[in-house]
């Protein structure tokens, strides 16, 4: 394996008496696509905001690009590319104007920032609106120019936190075209999601965040393999029905969780599963059989559902 | 006169009850900030204990009402008065509507209710009436310690403020539907100040020559400052119907556009 | 050679007023037009008439016009170290954007203060271009006038910005501009001179660095001997500058850096 791009030992930060992140460890290999996925509030942000050193740290070690973050900020922050979860644009500029004012604030030549320009407003399929003013752009759009002004500095590591959060799904999916494009090219791309689709969809490999802490890691194959069985049955019981304990349905599965709106059933096998639920059926508004998710793994690691 | 103001004002402007919400829930933001709404009472004290110590000395007497000698400080207070309830109500019409209107979406909000846009406008004027009245009240009391109301009709110089404010919210109000940026709120100051500063405020009309005097009097400031003049000095005759008709009638008009705008922009 | 971290922040400030110098420049030519007329001509007249001797010895008009240069270079400062900085860290978060760059936020604040510093020598240049069409003085002495105004706008601009991002409302600078800028305003010498101030006022004028930039405007503008040496009132309105800087990047870190 090669150098780590970012090595973290210990990792702590803390908001007064609050532990937002509460001693982590992880390495980030070149190349790769990794997340971060939990519920808000699980420290995902503040990670991030220390990787892209504009955030003390309170602990432990972090070396980014091989750099120390607290005495070689600037020049790490050079080096990377960051879309924080905020469009936080420049509204009172053009689409194009905000992407030659942070190229300055590289220190780019101009030569090299007037060609970056037209390069990325192509990658961010915002040319036509090159001289928009900001505030007439629609959500996705903000998104991708928040997007393109993070690659200006033609960064090798690419920070992007929670970077669908909002957008309708159309919007979303042109957005992760855009990101794979990225990740083809060889750019290190560090995602934080709570969107377990977006994860499965982006990650090479991913930890999952609860409460300050990483509860499990591997690639998204890999944590399904291991925190849950293929397939889960999922049933919708009648209102007015009483679901009653999980040990009522213990001989149907493998494991069963009980939602304020759903019973999981997961197994290895769906059909026998589906055999034993049927004398139930009356009782049952539906049910369905799928896939498992790393939401199912969100959900037997902490025992809670990611979006809520 | 209500059947005069049922011809005039749009359909549903009329008993317009549900104004009464809007002014609740300006009230009830305010309750958040009241520290700082009451602080605006000392803005124009500021400006009158300045009069009042500095300028004043400077300037000596100046001719009042009547051709009648004043100290100046008697002389600016009323006009004080006066600007700062044309000043309160614009601030309150213009730049705080437009933000409700433009970024805050307040009213989109509202109008998914039974309010109706006339409701909001109507709203939108009463409360910034309430807080100038507020203020008005108050700056009088100052003005009555430091013996500068000199006649009874003084009194009357409360509701003369009101009835500026009434005139500059409803103007404002309708100026704020035709904005469209941040950019034009400044064409606002580049209309109020000259206003503050050329309406008879700080020296008699005498002091310019005649073309620039009846250039002055088009004011609705120079109109409103004297009113509250001649109350807070006590010299009353018929001319001053005059100036109250003046700020009816931009009361008035002012009302009737923000009404028909407000509901063209709300209700697409 | 790399561009300095703070002269990429004033580059990328010059960049937005750009897009809305026109506004700004109605404005800063209007104000003095506007003031120097209703108060220094159409007050004047009343002052002139009541004191032939004119206030320290000169017309009104020419007593107000260096006075109201230092002013206007206090309210741009003030609003520049205010508004503007509100909306960088809390309206529209563009500092947090400038910060995930290599821009520090040591070179962040320099260069907002630079530019601070910019406009008010903008405003300024513009008052004495009119204070010299009225009038008052020489060419030369309006530009001379500009020099103290500049201090002021920058020992105003650095510590209104350490006050800004320290607070989290906007009423909060509503109140900094209703009991500092206005009072300051009104009572520092500008509209008559400090010695009608009651007697316990008087000390407090003259630790209000307006004062020191009104009187040495003045000195500059018509050779009226100053209250308080110049190389004192440069010394203390550098202080000013320097400590709001100080003050201000404080401020920053412990708001920005978290």
């Amino acid at each position: 394996m090669s150098v780590p791009l970012v090595t973290a030992r210990g990792l702590v930060k803390r908001f007064g008496d609050f532990v937002a992140v509460d001693g982590i460890d992880f390495e980030i290999a070149a190349g790769e696509a990794f997340g971060f996925l939990g519920p808000n509030g699980a420290g995902k942000t503040s990670t991030m905001r220390m990787i892209a050193a504009t955030s003390p740290l309170d602990g432990g070690e972090l070396r980014v690009l091989g750099l120390d973050p607290a005495a070689e900020g600037s020049a790490i922050r050079a080096r990377i590319g960051v879309v924080p979860q905020e469009d936080n644009l420049d509204m009172e500029l053009t689409v194009a104007e905000n992407l030659y004012i942070y190229g300055r604030y590289f220190d780019l030549p101009r030569r090299v920032i007037r060609r970056r320009i037209d390069e990325l407003l192509d990658f961010a399929q915002l040319a036509e609106r090159r001289d928009a003013r900001v505030e007439s752009l629609s959500g996705g759009m903000k998104r991708r120019l928040t997007i393109a002004r993070g690659l200006m500095n033609d960064p090798e590591l690419v920070l992007l936190d929670e970077p669908t959060t909002g957008l309708d799904p159309q919007a979303r999916h042109a957005l992760w075209d855009r990101l794979y494009r990225l990740k083809r090219r060889g750019v290190t791309l560090i995602i934080t999601t709570h969107y377990m689709d977006e994860a499965e969809q982006l990650c090479d490999r991913l930890v999952v965040m609860d409460r300050g802490r990483i509860v499990a890691e591997g690639s998204p194959r890999d944590l399904i393999a291991r925190y849950s069985t293929p397939e889960v049955v999922e049933l919708r019981f009648r209102p007015e029905v009483d679901v009653g304990a999980p040990s009522r349905f213990a001989d149907m599965a493998q494991r069963v969780e009980i939602l304020p709106d759903r019973v999981l059933l997961y197994t290895g096998d769906a059909d026998a599963t589906v055999a034993k639920v049927e004398p139930m059926e009356e009782l049952l508004d539906g049910f369905l059989v799928r896939r498992a998710t790393l939401e199912d793994v969100f959900l037997h690691l902490t025992g809670r559902s990611l979006v809520d | 006169m209500t059947g005069l103001v049922a011809r005039i004002l749009p359909a549903g402007a009329r008993g317009s009850r549900r104004a009464r919400y809007l002014v609740e829930r300006n009230l009830l933001v305010a309750k958040t900030f009241w520290p700082t709404i009451a602080s605006g009472f000392f803005e124009p004290v500021f400006y009158l204990f300045a009069v009042g110590i500095g300028i004043g000395r400077l300037a000596g007497e100046v001719t009042g009402p009547g051709g009648l000698p004043v100290p100046y400080e008697a002389f600016v207070a009323p006009a004080m008065l006066a600007s700062s309830a044309m000043n309160g109500a614009v601030f309150e019409t213009t730049h705080n509507v437009f933000f409700k209107l433009r970024y805050g979406k307040i009213y989109d909000a509202i109008l998914a209710t039974p309010m109706q846009p006339a409701d909001v406008a109507v709203g939108e004027i009463t409360w910034s009436l309430l807080r100038g009245g507020v203020y008005g009240a108050a700056f009088l009391l100052v003005m009555a310690a430091r013996g500068l109301i000199t006649s009874p009709w003084g009194l009357l110089a409360f509701p003369a403020a009101l009835l500026i404010g009434f005139a500059f919210s409803a103007v404002g109000m309708a100026a704020a539907s035709f904005m469209r940026s941040w950019q034009d709120l400044d064409v606002v100051n580049l209309v109020t100040l000259p206003l503050f500063l050329f309406s008879a405020t700080f020296y008699p009309l005498d002091v310019y020559p005649p073309a620039l005097r009846a250039l002055a009097r088009l004011s609705p400031l120079y109109h409103g400052a004297e009113l509250a003049r001649a109350l807070t000095l006590g010299v009353i005759d018929a001319g001053l119907w005059v100036h109250v008709g003046f700020l009816v009638a931009m009361g008035g008009v002012g009302s009737v556009v923000a009404a028909r705008r407000l509901e063209r922009l709300l209700l697409r | 050679m790399a561009t300095p971290l703070a002269l990429r922040v004033v580059e990328a400030e010059a960049r937005v007023y750009r897009r809305v110098w026109k506004g700004s420049v109605v404005t800063s030519f209007l104000n003095p037009v506007l003031y120097l007329l209703a108060m220094g001509v159409g007050l004047g007249s009343l002052v002139d008439r009541n004191l032939p001797d004119g206030v320290a010895g000169v017309g009104y008009l020419a007593f107000l016009a260096p006075g109201l240069l230092a002013a206007t270079a206090m309210q741009t400062g003030a609003a520049e170290g205010a508004w503007k900085v509100m909306a960088g860290f809390k309206w529209r978060k563009t500092y947090q954007a400038v910060l995930a760059t290599p821009v520090t936020i040591e070179a962040l604040v320099l260069g907002v203060l630079t530019w601070a510093g910019v406009r008010v020598l903008m405003v300024t240049m513009v008052f004495a271009a009119v204070v010299v069409v009225f009038g008052v003085t020489s060419p030369v002495g309006a530009l001379a006038a500009v020099l103290p105004a500049m201090l002021v706008g920058l020992a105003t601009a650095a510590p209104v910005a350490g006050f800004t991002i320290r607070v989290d409302h906007d009423a909060g600078l509503t109140n900094l501009f209703r009991f500092g800028i206005v009072p300051m305003f009104l009572f520092s010498g500008t509209f008559f001179p400090v010695s009608q101030l009651p007697e316990l006022l008087r000390p407090v004028a003259f630790a209000v660095p307006l004062f020191h930039g009104v009187e040495m405007a003045r000195w500059a503008a018509l050779g009226l001997a100053p209250a308080v040496s110049p190389v004192a009132s440069v010394a203390y309105l550098l202080a000013w500058t320097v400590g709001g800087t100080w003050w201000a990047i404080r401020g920053f870190r412990r708001r920005l850096w978290r």
